[in-house]
């Protein structure tokens, strides 16, 4: 017995799917067991919500008279990419403002701008024949924009390590604020619910997968950055995936800042919480086994952040239902851990992307192309160079 | 029963003194202390909240004068910008007091503000920028 993508996606528009959210599919295989889930349910949705620092958007502002090749961009006194034609441009979510510093960045300016706000753009150029303006002043607003589109480079890690600090100093970091001497362990996942956690061989998430991206109908546009499919076996029926993410692109137009949301982590900088839901096609029984996955089964590693290299040390291997739980025991002593990522918010989106499927408002795309399965990591050779 | 917060400020010569003790014994206040940073020779300062009969704490703060320990109000408080909320976590990593917490059912931040100490270190941690100092008179 197997279904396929097309005959998913007929059920979706003449109404009689069944979806489920990767949360309620682990009482329903515990109910009825692999092989019937599998017949009854042909679509279960996953999502996240979390601070995801490789976000960024492209812009295209039209051209002004005179017209300027736009050389140095500032949008809100952040600067943005000039090292496109002459009036696109490239805003990354942890630039940080000229002006307000780590309290505001690009991620701040993504966020005003699918507000609807509007935003100050200065530009300078050395000026050309062709685009004689040297410089220019104004405001711009969402809706003015030719093209605006997120292109997030790596998001949706499949899964990514605890943190702790055995330092005695205080650490502000990306992963939060971490206490002194193993004060706290913090987390970020939505486990059980995670997309790449679900479908961890990535057998029906692949280049042009339609997602939802922070409100709108978004696609896979490629492997994430830094890519790779780590596989380590916890015993005999678990094992810990990871190091798989994704590269999304998708309409800011059509974006809502429910869903894509500024951050700004103390003395690091800003980053962007992005809301991502990913439906999966119950194609087979297989596929259903990876998707009645739960946290007791979902591993991560605690690391140490005060440790400054690039493998910082591995001090245990945790559950997902053990990070959840509030605390964990780290060198004989109890650790209360906290999350980073909205799993409240992951469910509004899990929930969110049921109801678009079932009212026939959201198609699965099957993937032009797989991921990889065959990348490697690879450091960054330090040469000394005179 | 009526309960106030205090900042209390010990001179050098009396950081060594059990002014602590007078208060409960003598008074019969229920005492809280939230933050304290006293070391023998140096100033101290104590916030604290009180508990007590209003009689009791009139007489409790009188005796603190008399003692010699100068106090103020703590006039300060964590508020929470529940639209700019994304019920993340980040700040429950460091609530000392278990103030900010979450639900584990629905992952909805809670704030309990009788546990708050003002530590403020959730400020620092809040990434969304939704935690906030209030000063009140």
């Amino acid at each position: 017995m197997g279904k396929t993508f097309e005959e998913i996606n007929e059920k979706i528009r003449n109404g009689t799917v069944v979806v489920a959210t990767a949360e309620e599919i682990i009482d329903i295989v515990e109910e009825m067991g692999i092989k019937e889930a599998a017949r009854k349910v042909d679509v279960v949705t996953t999502a996240t919500f979390g601070p995801m620092c490789s976000s960024g958007a492209f812009l295209n502002f039209g051209h002004s008279d005179p017209p300027i090749r736009m050389c140095k961009i500032w949008l809100n006194d952040v600067p943005a990419y000039g090292g496109l034609a002459a009036v696109d441009t490239y805003i990354g979510a942890t630039e940080l403002s000229e002006t307000k510093g780590m309290e505001y960045g690009g991620a701040h300016v993504i966020q005003d701008l699918v507000d609807g706000k509007k935003v100050r753009l200065v530009a300078k150029s050395y000026g050309t024949d062709c685009y004689p303006r040297l410089e220019i002043d104004t405001y711009i607003t969402l809706e003015d924009l030719n093209q605006a589109y997120l292109f997030n480079p790596r998001n949706v890690y499949q899964n990514y390590s605890a943190a702790t600090n055995t330092s005695n100093k205080i650490m502000d970091t990306y992963m939060g604020t971490l206490l002194p001497q193993c004060g706290n362990v913090t987390y970020s996942t939505s486990g059980e619910l995670s997309p790449l956690l679900n479908d961890p061989e990535l057998r029906t998430i692949g280049i042009g997968t339609r997602i939802f991206l922070a409100g709108a109908q978004g696609y896979i546009a490629w492997e994430g950055t830094q890519f790779v499919l780590n596989r380590e076996k916890i015993d005999e029926d678990t094992t810990m995936y990871s190091g798989a993410t994704l590269a999304v692109i998708g309409n800011l137009k059509e974006m809502n800042s429910r869903y894509l949301r500024a951050a700004s982590f103390n003395r690091y900088g800003t980053s962007m919480f992005v809301g991502i839901g990913i439906p999966i096609p119950v194609l087979d029984e297989e596929m259903m086994e990876f998707l009645a996955v739960s946290n007791k089964d979902l591993y991560t590693n605690v690391v140490d952040y005060s440790v400054p290299s690039r493998s910082r040390p591995i001090l245990r291997k945790v559950s997902y239902q053990e990070l959840r739980s509030g605390s964990i025991e780290l060198n004989g002593k109890k650790v209360q851990t906290a999350p980073l990522s909205s799993l409240r918010r992951a469910r509004e989106i899990a929930n969110l992307l049921k109801e678009s499927i079932q009212n026939g408002q959201f198609l699965l795309q099957q993937p032009v192309q797989p991921l990889p399965k065959d990348r490697t990591f690879n450091p960054l050779k330090d040469m000394v160079v005179k | 029963m009526k309960k106030i917060k205090l900042i209390l400020y010990f001179p050098p010569e009396k950081t060594d003194k059990p002014f602590t003790y007078y208060l409960v014994k003598d008074y019969d206040v229920i005492f809280n202390i939230l933050q304290a940073e006293v070391q023998p020779g140096k100033r101290g300062r104590l916030t604290i909240g009180l508990e007590g009969t209003e009689e009791n704490i009139q007489r409790a703060l009188e005796f603190t004068k008399e003692y010699g320990i100068e106090y103020r109000p703590f006039n300060k408080n964590i508020v929470r910008n529940q639209g700019e909320c994304v019920d993340c976590g980040a700040c429950t990593a460091v609530c000392p007091s278990g103030a900010l917490y979450m639900d584990t059912e629905t992952w909805k931040l809670n704030f309990d503000e009788k546990k708050c100490l003002v530590c403020e270190l959730c400020i620092r941690a809040c990434p969304a920028k939704a935690i906030d100092i209030n000063m009140f008179e």
